[in-house]
């Protein structure tokens, strides 16, 4: 499996879920300070599950594309799901370990996403997502 | 222990790079099956044996506290420290030892200004004058410090057509008199170097005191503090083959005689009673504590192996690798390339920073790692330059040093190609 596989170029070419959201009522914002990525994902959850999904930002085709690919994925998922979601999360999206290098740049959307829901939920950010 | 000049080392007027290779262990390391290619020497450079040799010694044969001990080993320990002060102030032609303080790095360098003498020095109003292409250790200090003063930082800007300073925008911020001029003497990103001794002059006119960042200009050319006239004057160890942790601050004597320490402890000072202290000689009043001995022996290596090259050969050899590259990335559609142009060589040290079409740099340099390619990404830790100036969240960046040869430059744009097919650009 190739980290720049078909599959995560696709996606980022051509993202999924890319730009604003009515009717949000969960947003966080994440910046990754090493490499100047930036993410805001909107939420519409509804019954603890995640209703509607989409992200904004810019950044490299890893961070870029997974967000993609993950808010794809994460439609319909409870938040007690994707408060247990981790970095195997995104390298079974990735179908690959992007390596100590670019770890952060794929498990970017995800903690961002994290973040939304434990804000949304009034709980503070525990160690495993801000560790993400 | 001086290396002399040892001609295998030369083939004619140039550099023997194979020879000189054969000296830096990390070089003949494999990545991914592939020789490395090292192009990130801004960031830190490689180490030779002689440099890492002379730290093991150090450790295997007369490790010892300095200034201290009166036994043997000790004494070793404390002339080894200074002799290797005596060949960083010939190197960049210093007076003499007393103006040679030991730091981290050049970032710790220019903080102890900003502690000790900007601190005491600059108040309410008063300027201080940087420039758009400084590294943020020639820039957060400063904000800090005017934060704290209610002192007003300015900026120099960069002439976008030629990526040198612009000369109007210098004078015009001279104008407002400023207390300090803190200017880089190569830009990590540009590659540009300034005419620091003319900005220098400029400056003294004005009354300021002048501070030369000259991080990314002492491992590859011929400096000397003398003629530049700088008061304050920082550079890093690990850019010029010595070990992490050892950096310079240069300040005339007659400054840091006035200047304050700002860290207190052993060996900064000569006596102490309860309530008051008498500070010890220069350079040890800056001093305190126990000093990065193996980093101070490791750097008078590093400056031995720098000079049985020749600063001059080193400069010589590395113009000659970024005309190659200026001239290489010319041909290649969808590149652009920063900073001084190819009729400006003498302007520019050895660093080439580029973009890909709109290919994030870290997907560029993931790419290249593959061919066992290493080239930096990101905003450089001059996000001002990167992100306002040049407008780019990011960007990629090849660094040569003596090490480095043509057949490096050719394993970057063939990386280039490979970046090319997996984004689908021409």
């Amino acid at each position: 499996m190739d980290l720049y596989a078909e599959e995560i170029i696709s996606h980022y070419e051509h993202p999924h879920n890319k730009g604003k959201l009515d009717a949000e009522n969960a947003t966080f914002h994440e910046h990754n300070p090493l490499c100047g990525d930036e993410i805001t994902i909107h939420l519409h959850i509804d019954n603890g599950r995640v209703d509607r999904i989409s992200f904004e930002g810019n950044g490299c085709a890893i961070s870029m594309g997974t967000a993609s690919m993950l808010t794809d994925f994460i439609k319909g998922k409870t938040l007690e799901e994707v408060e247990k979601m981790g970095v195997s999360t995104v390298i079974d999206l990735l179908g690959i370990d992007p390596g100590p290098g670019r770890l952060k740049c794929a498990t970017l959307s995800l903690k961002t996403l994290k973040e939304a829901i434990f804000v949304y939920e009034h709980k503070s950010v525990d160690s495993g997502t801000r560790n993400l | 222990m001086t290396l002399s000049q040892n001609s295998e080392y030369f083939a004619g007027e140039s550099l023997n790079v194979d020879r000189i290779r054969r000296d830096f262990p990390e070089l003949s390391v494999k990545v991914n099956g592939n020789r490395l290619v090292y192009l990130d020497s801004a960031a830190t450079s490689q180490k030779p044996m002689q440099v890492i040799r002379a730290v093991d010694e150090f450790y295997s044969r007369y490790n010892a506290n300095i200034h201290r001990g009166v036994y043997k080993i000790a004494e070793e320990a404390t002339a080894a420290y200074t002799e290797s002060k005596e060949k960083v102030a010939r190197l960049i032609n210093a007076n003499g030892i007393e103006e040679i303080v030991y730091v981290r790095n050049a970032t710790e360098a220019i903080n102890l200004v900003a502690l000790g003498w900007a601190a005491h020095n600059i108040s309410k109003g008063d300027h201080i004058l940087i420039s758009e292409m400084e590294h943020h250790s020639n820039i957060v200090p400063w904000i800090i410090l005017s934060n704290r003063a209610g002192a007003v930082l300015d900026y120099v800007e960069i002439d976008k057509s030629t990526g040198l300073l612009d000369d109007n925008s210098l004078h015009e911020n001279l104008e407002k008199s400023p207390k300090l001029v803190a200017i880089t003497q190569a830009s990590n990103v540009l590659g540009t170097i300034n005419d620091v001794k003319q900005i220098a002059k400029l400056a003294h006119k004005r009354g300021a005191k002048v501070l030369v960042d000259a991080a990314q200009s002492v491992p590859h050319m011929k400096v000397d503090v003398r003629d530049i006239d700088s008061d304050f004057f920082a550079f890093s160890g690990h850019k010029m083959l010595a070990p992490t942790g050892i950096g310079v601050l240069h300040a005339k004597a007659e400054i840091l005689d006035r200047m304050e320490p700002v860290f207190g402890g052993g060996d900064m000072i000569k006596s102490v009673e309860y309530h008051s202290y008498t500070p010890n000689d220069l350079p040890w009043k800056f001093e305190a504590g126990t000093a990065n001995i193996e980093g101070g022996i490791g750097l008078g290596a590093a400056v031995d192996y720098l000079n049985m090259l020749g600063m001059d050969r080193i400069r010589r050899h590395e113009m000659e690798i970024t005309k190659y590259a200026l001239e290489r990335l010319q041909d290649v559609s969808n590149v652009t390339v920063y900073g001084p142009s190819l009729d400006m060589l003498e302007s520019r040290v050895g660093v080439v920073s580029f973009s890909l079409d709109d290919v994030h740099p870290h997907d560029v340099a993931t790419i290249f790692d593959r061919d066992g390619v290493a080239i930096r990404a990101g905003h450089h830790c001059a996000m001002p330059l990167v992100t306002k100036v040049i407008g780019k969240p990011a960007l990629s960046r090849m660094s040569f040093y003596m090490y480095n040869g043509n057949d490096d430059v050719d394993a970057a744009v063939k990386a280039i190609g490979e970046v090319k097919k997996i984004f689908r650009i021409k």
